[in-house]
């Protein structure tokens, strides 16, 4: 562990590398909300009152609280961990009641001309105290019920969440399935499972139900004849047809009456169910049109009509990812796919070389966490997975998204800048 | 740590399958599918239209006929509307409470984005006092556009009118109109509206998501400058044209003026008219349908769509048709006991006992036996069966651009009427018949119809000696003056120079000796050669019809002039045309100014009911008939010229 690049800064040696990644993201994301929301009458590049003139001020601030984290002791995140817990949930509970409504969520409160969302600070309490309780609990043989206790911790939140209703939000939460994975209290195969459900839960909405069950029973048929000499994998097989087709029935169930309409609306969009260039679909054609046409080069900087002329909805935030797509095109888009995914990478290693369990918990909720944003937000606007309204992180236009963010990076960073000391 | 550290490498492995799923999305949509670059191209070009201004028609003398005027379409893009003084926009319009509602719902039904007309051609003045006001009215806006103008109000039905385009001449057009644009509708606007709109120019604008302009696209580089219409000269004499309106008013009837050498039309009255400026603007649509409605049918274009048996004036064709068949010459005599005795004992009455005549003689004195006899030998003495001398004399007759259209550049023009020999085999059931069973024919009347475009160019053909240019409106186009090669073809009209030279001297008597039918309104100065005539009309008053062609060497202009149920030709058709030659060869007029007044001040328009414009059915009787079968007529066994009941035949 003699890495030249890494300086003695902060009481350890701070990871540099992961510092020139976030600031990257958090420039481009500047340079991003300029041309987005750049109006071609009034070029003046600091004004206070747009939105690029206003990241300017929550880059330069995240900064200093970058800073601040990395002067704290360590040991304050990991102690202040359940009262910040309860003060979010305390948060979420409040926005309920005195909360500002915008764009169908209750999830702002207004403090002056600033509006905070808790939902985006819940997810750095929950992390810390997940990491806080499993790191107190033997690794050795891994019990059901510190799963549960585990899972209580992040489904709390996340309730809270789904009342705003927040939908995108809430499922940020679950991305902290790797963590569980990761400290070995959910297994392999489970975790196939899961992507197994997923998978049909999707299959099944796009194509008739009847098709998928086929499907399955040619699968199962196929299987029973290759292990006919084994009894229990036919048994095996057998039970795992009955168990898909009564989730198969589920599925449409829930489907039909639990979701709500613009959340079916906007399944039917991506599974091409429903074609309606002006309707649900408008946001992801117009998305996709946006990235689309940026073709191999982009149009250049401030060129893109589809941002510039407002065809893209919610285009510094949500969607702040057509603008590169459009303007920086696939290279531009294939470099900040390329800065994500070395970040994560580099995070899972850096959990991995912590000394402690609550450090290693807490990285990899990190990662899972950013993961999920940057996998979820870019497949929306390229229609692969349905529109969820959540932010890029670093790059997309937003106080409380890149402060919180920065907050989840930067105590990772000071728990491996001082991981020889005690946490 | 155990095994457990191994799963990095999984959770590690599905974030760069996450990764490379996404890159592999994005080099789909990037790199291969081209559809979303034309999309996002979709989404931000317009192509704006420039419409060119319409072309300017002058009169010969380069005088302004038609000209454009600005006019102003206030839009309103609904969405930006806001805190407006409604009352005040009303009052400046000139609209009241419901009506503004009305359009902003039309608008906002339209599109709440996109600008649409609020109100439409707003004149002048209203537009002055509006832009003072306009920056209290958010999402209004002004846009320029020009609509015809008529300085003088003459010559409506030559120069036609424009109005928006309907599907129809959308689908024809091959999309080259919109809806919106203006066509021109009749007249010389719709005859010349290739020339006359232009080129359209196109403007690449972006526009934003809600349709709102963002600048022109690539600095403009793939713009078109709109191209204006060509400008026409009509053959038309704007001073004599008012005057000729002047002289019809409270009349109906038509006045064609044609200078012969070119076939250049000086004159196209028709009678009553209407002001061409009531076709513009914001009355229109009422204008138009009070025209629909009018009984005197202002929107009938009489010169070229009346269609009048010619009368005596046709005596002019016989002669020189018979002359040139060797049928008559110069001294053929023939008595004249004050009628044609023709069939059974029927007679073809003339209004004087002339006793022998020949021919000078019977065109100054308008013989109808004389010309009983002539159409006679042309029908039952050339050594042919009748129907095939029919149809030599009926040949001869269509030279003279008689029953066809003569193809004048304007469009509805009508071919008159003149049978052919089946007409009449059909009728009577065989080929037996013979001059008696159509001898009003020989005298213009009867089964003919001719229009006075035809009367004017049949006195052109008199005035050049055997040939005419086809008659038309338009002289030159455009800033080259291009002249159509359809009317610098010379057309002969089959009869000889020499042949003329009697009738000539016959149509001078007319008018310069005493006791001719136009002695009265000769000129001084200017040998007038003309006819009188007169029109049997079976629905009341006869129609006077003067034609006439001055001077008699070197003619400058040959006229036709019409006046419906005016009755005897000398006494009304006879002082216009008089005066309208005067005026055209001399600028002034010396006709006595107790005749002037007369035409002035006379009203001659029938009572609404029987105002119908003569046509002449075309379509022949269903049953075949004698000339003379129908109850009616069996009552007169004689066949007047001026009285005749011939015409029942029609009804």
């Amino acid at each position: 562990m003699t890495n030249p690049h890494r300086h003695k800064l902060f009481g350890g040696e701070v990871d540099w590398f992961t510092i020139i990644l976030w600031l990257l993201l958090c420039i481009i994301g500047w340079f991003n909300i300029h041309a987005a929301v750049f109006d071609p009458d009034n070029p003046e590049l600091f004004n206070m009152n747009t939105n690029y003139g206003k990241q300017s001020i929550y880059i330069f601030s995240a900064m200093v609280l970058a800073v601040t984290i990395l002067i704290v002791d360590a040991k304050f995140y990991s102690s202040v961990s359940p009262i910040l817990y309860v003060i979010t949930i305390l948060l979420l509970i409040a926005v309920l009641v005195i909360g500002r409504n915008v764009g169908g969520n209750q999830a702002w409160i207004p403090i002056g001309s600033f509006r905070l969302q808790p939902s985006e600070f819940a997810k750095l309490a929950t992390c810390l105290l997940l990491g806080r309780y499993l790191s107190t609990q033997s690794t050795k043989n891994p019990n059901l019920g510190t799963l549960l206790t585990g899972a209580s911790i992040v489904l709390l939140p996340v309730m809270l969440v789904l009342l705003q209703p927040d939908t995108g939000s809430a499922l940020a939460f679950f991305a902290l399935v790797f963590v569980f994975y990761r400290e070995g209290y959910i297994s392999g195969p489970w975790m196939l499972f899961g992507a197994l459900c997923i998978m049909l839960f999707v299959l099944t909405l796009a194509f008739n139900q009847w098709v998928i069950i086929s499907v399955i029973a040619v699968v199962c048929a196929l299987g029973i004849y290759y292990f006919r000499k084994r009894r229990k994998a036919i048994t095996s097989l057998i039970i795992f047809f009955v168990i898909s087709t009564a989730y198969v029935f589920c599925v449409d169930f829930v489907y039909e009456n639990v979701l709500q309409s613009h959340q079916r609306n906007r399944i039917d969009v991506i599974l091409g169910k429903i074609d309606d260039p002006r309707g649900q679909g408008y946001n992801l054609n117009q998305s996709m049109i946006a990235i689309g046409s940026g073709q191999f080069w982009g149009k250049g900087y401030l060129q893109g009509t589809q941002t510039k002329y407002n065809f893209v909805p919610e285009q510094s935030t949500d969607f702040i990812f057509c603008t590169i797509g459009e303007e920086w095109g696939f290279v531009g888009s294939m470099v900040v796919i390329s800065l994500y995914l070395t970040l994560l990478l580099r995070i899972v290693n850096i959990a991995e070389r912590q000394r402690t369990a609550f450090a290693r918990i807490y990285a990899y909720g990190v990662a899972s966490i950013l993961f999920f944003h940057f996998a979820i937000n870019i497949g929306m606007t390229i229609g692969i997975v349905p529109i969820i309204g959540i932010p890029l992180p670093f790059i997309s236009y937003g106080g409380s998204s890149l402060w919180s963010f920065t907050i989840l990076l930067f105590i990772m960073l000071k728990f491996d800048a001082n991981k020889k000391g005690i946490v | 740590m155990n095994g457990l550290f191994e799963r990095k490498y999984i959770i590690q492995g599905i974030f760069i399958a996450v990764a490379a799923i996404i890159a592999a999305r994005l080099s789909y949509l990037q790199l291969i599918d081209k559809s979303y670059l034309l999309s996002a191209n979709n989404n931000v070009l317009r192509k704006m239209v420039i419409y060119p201004a319409r072309g300017v028609i002058l009169d010969r003398n380069g005088q302004v006929l038609v000209q454009n005027e600005p006019v102003y379409d206030l839009l309103v893009t609904p969405r930006e509307v806001k805190e407006l003084d409604t009352a005040l926009l009303c009052e400046l319009v000139g609209i009241d409470k419901e009506g503004f509602e009305r359009r902003m719902a039309t608008a906002r039904a339209y599109s709440p984005y996109k600008a649409s007309q609020f109100e439409k051609q707003l004149p002048a003045t209203a537009y002055a006092k509006l832009q003072e006001h306009l920056y209290k009215f958010r999402g209004f806006y002004i846009q320029n556009r020009t609509v015809r103008s008529y300085p003088d109000s003459i010559a409506a039905q030559f120069l036609g009118y424009i109005q928006e385009v309907n599907e129809r001449d959308i689908e024809r057009s091959n999309g080259f109109y919109r809806p919106g644009d203006y066509i021109g509708a009749s007249g010389v606007e719709s005859a010349y509206e290739e020339l006359l709109r232009g080129q359209r120019g196109v403007k690449n604008v972006m526009v934003d998501a809600f349709n709102r302009p963002q600048g022109s696209f690539a600095e403009g580089r793939y713009d078109t400058l709109a191209v204006a219409g060509d400008g026409l000269i009509s053959s038309l004499d704007k001073d004599l044209q008012i005057l000729a309106e002047k002289l019809m008013r409270n009349k109906i009837g038509s006045v064609v003026a044609i200078e012969p050498a070119t076939g250049e039309i000086l004159t196209f009255v028709s009678s009553p008219s209407y002001d061409p400026n009531m076709m513009v603007g914001r009355e229109r649509g009422n204008n138009y349908a009070k025209l629909l409605h009018d009984p005197y049918k202002p929107m009938f274009i009489r010169p070229m769509q009346a269609q009048y048996p010619p009368g005596s004036v046709f005596k002019v064709v016989s002669a020189l048709t018979a002359q040139q068949a060797g049928m008559i010459d110069e001294h053929t005599i023939f008595n004249c006991p004050g009628g044609y005795r023709y069939g059974s004992g029927r007679v073809m009455r003339c209004m004087h006992v002339d006793g022998p005549t020949q021919l000078i003689r019977s065109i100054q004195h308008s013989c109808n036996t004389y010309y009983g006899y002539t159409y006679a030998r042309m029908i039952d003495q050339r050594g042919m069966p009748s129907a095939q001398a029919y149809g030599l004399w009926r040949d001869a007759v269509m030279k003279f651009g008689i029953g066809q259209p003569l193809g004048i550049d304007l469009p509805g023009e009508k071919a008159g009427l003149l049978p052919s020999a089946d007409f009449y085999t059909k009728r009577y059931g065989n080929a037996k018949w013979g001059s008696s069973y159509n001898i009003s024919l020989s005298i213009g009347q009867g089964e003919m119809g001719i229009t006075p475009l035809q009367m004017a160019n049949v006195m052109a053909i008199v005035a050049n000696r055997g040939f005419y240019y086809r008659p038309h409106l338009i002289k030159a186009i455009g800033d080259k003056k291009i002249v159509k090669p359809e009317f610098t073809e010379k057309i002969s009209a089959g009869v000889d120079a020499k042949y003329y030279e009697p009738v000539i001297e016959g149509m001078s008597r007319v008018v310069n000796l005493p006791g001719g039918t136009g002695y009265s309104v000769r000129i001084a100065d200017i040998e007038m050669c003309g006819k009188t005539g007169t029109a049997q009309n079976p629905h009341g008053q006869d129609h006077a019809v003067f034609f006439a062609f001055a001077p008699r060497e070197n003619p400058k202009i040959a006229i036709a002039v019409v006046v419906e149920n005016a009755g005897f030709g000398g006494t009304w058709a006879g002082p216009i045309a008089s005066m309208l030659i005067e005026k055209y060869l001399k600028d002034t007029i010396t006709l006595p100014q107790y005749i002037q007044d007369r035409i002035y001040k006379a009203d001659l328009l029938p009572k609404p009911k029987t105002a119908k414009p003569q046509e002449v059915v075309k379509s022949p009787p269903a049953k075949p008939s004698q000339p003379s079968k129908s109850p009616e007529e069996e009552e007169e066994e004689v066949l007047f010229v001026h009285h005749s009941a011939l015409a029942r035949r029609y009804d």
